[in-house]
């Protein structure tokens, strides 16, 4: 749980979350090879920025006072997972109208030229959108607003005295802990913020919750997308055997036709 | 003429394998444009022998860039030297290693550049003097072919996604040490909590025995740990969410669409039905072995060998078998 010291009394938390594919339908290619096949997706919040609106949702909730304000750059239909944000807690959302691409550099242009108006302690962001997992967005848009910024963030806490934030980082080989000044941005992993669930009465009062919309500022992809192609399809299995006698048969192939053990 | 640069990572003081896969891809894409590769190894202290990797790299030079700053990964700092690096040496490629350093500071270095950027790329290909990046994207399930329109390019390498030949040439070294101004530095690095030292990480190791819920426990995973110990060094752990979220293994282990994604050389898949989410995880593995005792478990579906059975009486056989191998030599 976050805690510290009682001379933050207030923060304001920009949560950033985008409207991506279920993880577990079917992509399918759509006709012309370029874009994925919009028939029959569910989508839902990037499984990444729930962690990211629970981390702000219960930092909010510890300090007292402030705002958790969802932003989502995207379509229309982005205002589900914007409605979704509000009935788990957030207070309000800024659904930002434009197009997304890949290039997450341009996203980042975006998202900076409408937070630069909203004042903010903390810019919570998931590690990375499961549908383009390009994984940049958050360090992108923390060096464009000159921001202070620690990626893959699996618990933190604020630190009033400091006016600063500790946090741990999941990386290769362990944790790595770090503090930094705020205003901050952060990235969050899986750890220390399980999701809630939304209630009922959440789900009514986001109904009534202020929804702004801001058209995006143009900002060109200059990540050229050619081709879309589903991967090879892993040739048809060898079944070994049946249980410890099939062992044999197994290492001799790894061994002696692989060579890989 | 084309000077691509390969950015290097340390762990404990080595170079990572995965180093030598960046400095092999530079070398390759050098080759290509007919230009040449150099490679750029930020780190905390004097330089020692950096052993194979190094000397069959085939790029052209190694600058090792000494400073203490530099021991751990401080973004500001790793940002700054590597931003100069490229904007002085004239870099029109930027290739750095596919990890959680390498993608941080990539996506910063793109930003201070104001280019694009490709991460975790699987193949690149240049022809009519353009180059065509290969990126899964849908953790997997579709492969993207993109371009670029910037300069430099900069993109991260997955680990052990590139099949490469051994590069010929050694490089000549050059240890510098750095002038640093520390202002702008905001991030304090207060400790590094090491896991054990002697398992690889689960997006690097080159064969991951991975384990479900069919291990019953995680007083079980000893199992998987007595297979792991006897593949040898390069063989690291991992775990399906199912058993991550039941709290019998940390998330770092994770495998699949909310987890890491790996290509090992080979994946060995213990007690895992194969959910969609977690194929997406570890289908670029090279070879795949599932041991599972349902023999229509979808994960038989994309394994090369598979083993119906009882993974309690499976395993041990096997982690017998391949110690009795190695005992033999
Ligand atoms: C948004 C979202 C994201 C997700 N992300 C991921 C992800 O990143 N990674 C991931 O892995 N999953 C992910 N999942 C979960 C995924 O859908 C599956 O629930 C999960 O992978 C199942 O884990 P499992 O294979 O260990 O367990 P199970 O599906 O329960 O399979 C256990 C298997 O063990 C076998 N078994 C049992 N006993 C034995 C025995 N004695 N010997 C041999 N075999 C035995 C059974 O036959 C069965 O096939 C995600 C789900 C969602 C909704
Ligand atoms: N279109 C978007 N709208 C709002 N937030 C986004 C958008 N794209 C990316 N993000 C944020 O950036 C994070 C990382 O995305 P990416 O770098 O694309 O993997 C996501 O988890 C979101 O928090």
């Amino acid at each position: 749980m976050p805690s510290w010291r009682e001379d933050v009394r207030k923060v304001n938390i920009i949560v950033c979350v985008k409207r991506v594919p279920d993880t577990g339908t079917r992509i399918r290619i759509a006709r012309g090879g370029s874009a994925i096949d919009p028939e029959g997706l569910r989508h839902v919040m990037n499984p990444y920025d729930e962690f990211a609106l629970e981390a702000g949702l219960r930092t909010r909730e510890a300090v007292g006072e402030g705002e958790v304000t969802a932003v989502s750059l995207g379509d229309a239909q982005s205002e589900e997972t914007l409605r979704a944000a509000l009935a788990l807690g957030a207070d309000r959302a800024i659904l930002i109208e434009g197009t997304v691409t890949h290039d997450g550099l341009a996203t980042a242009k975006v998202l900076a030229s409408v937070i630069e108006e909203d004042r903010a302690e903390l810019i919570l962001l998931g590690k990375k959108a499961v549908d383009d997992d390009q994984e940049q967005v958050g360090p992108m848009l923390a060096t464009l607003l000159g921001w202070s910024c620690a990626s893959a963030v699996s618990q933190f806490e604020l630190e009033g005295g400091h006016g600063s934030v500790r946090c741990a980082r999941a990386v290769e080989g362990g944790t790595q802990y770090v503090r930094l000044p705020l205003p901050s941005v952060l990235t969050i992993t899986k750890g220390a913020f399980e999701p809630r669930f939304a209630s009922m009465k959440g789900i009514m009062a986001a109904k009534r919750k202020p929804l702004e919309r801001r058209p995006a500022k143009a900002v060109a992809s200059r990540l050229r997308l050619r081709s879309l192609e589903l991967p090879p399809e892993r040739s048809g299995g060898e079944f070994i055997g049946e249980g410890a006698g099939a062992v044999p048969e197994l290492v001799r192939i790894l061994r002696d036709e692989e060579g890989l053990i | 003429m084309t000077k691509v640069l390969a950015v290097l990572e340390e762990r404990e003081g080595w170079l990572t394998e995965v180093a030598g896969e960046v400095m092999a891809v530079a070398a390759g894409l050098a080759e290509d444009l007919g230009g040449s590769a150099d490679a750029l190894l930020p780190r905390g202290e004097a330089w020692r022998d950096g052993g194979e990797g190094v000397e069959r790299s085939g790029v052209r030079r190694l600058t090792v860039l000494v400073h203490e700053a530099l021991a751990s990964y401080r973004p500001e700092v790793f940002t700054a030297v590597v931003e100069s690096a490229v904007r002085e040496g004239g870099y029109g490629a930027v290739l750095l290693a596919a990890t959680s350093q390498g993608k941080d500071l990539a996506a910063r270095l793109a930003a201070r550049l104001d280019v694009p950027l490709a991460q975790e790329i699987v193949d690149l290909a240049v022809s009519g003097g353009e180059i065509e990046l290969v990126r899964p994207v849908y953790a997997g399930k579709a492969l993207a072919r993109i371009h670029l329109d910037s300069s430099p390019l900069i993109a991260t390498i997955r680990p052990h996604a590139f099949s490469l030949e051994p590069g010929k040439s050694a490089p000549e070294i050059e240890v510098v040490e750095a002038d640093l101004d520390p202002s702008g530095w905001a991030t304090e690095v207060l400790a590094f909590e090491a896991s054990d030292p002697e398992v690889p990480d689960v997006a690097e190791a080159a064969v991951v025995v991975s384990g479900g819920r069919g291990l019953k426990g995680p007083e079980n995973w000893d199992l998987l740990e007595g297979l792991r110990a006897a593949l040898g060094g390069d063989a690291g752990l991992g775990a399906s969410r199912a058993v991550v979220d039941a709290g019998w293994r940390p998330h770092a282990e994770q495998v699949g669409q909310t987890g890491q994604t790996v290509a090992p050389r080979l994946y060995f898949a213990i007690g895992i039905s194969g959910a969609v989410q977690h194929l997406a995880g570890m289908r670029t593995a090279g070879k795949i072995v599932a041991i599972n005792r349902d023999a229509d478990a979808p994960i038989f579906k994309i394994a090369d060998y598979g083993i119906v059975g009882d993974l309690f009486e499976v395993v041990p056989a096997l982690t017998r078998e391949i110690e009795a191998l190695r005992a033999r030599g």
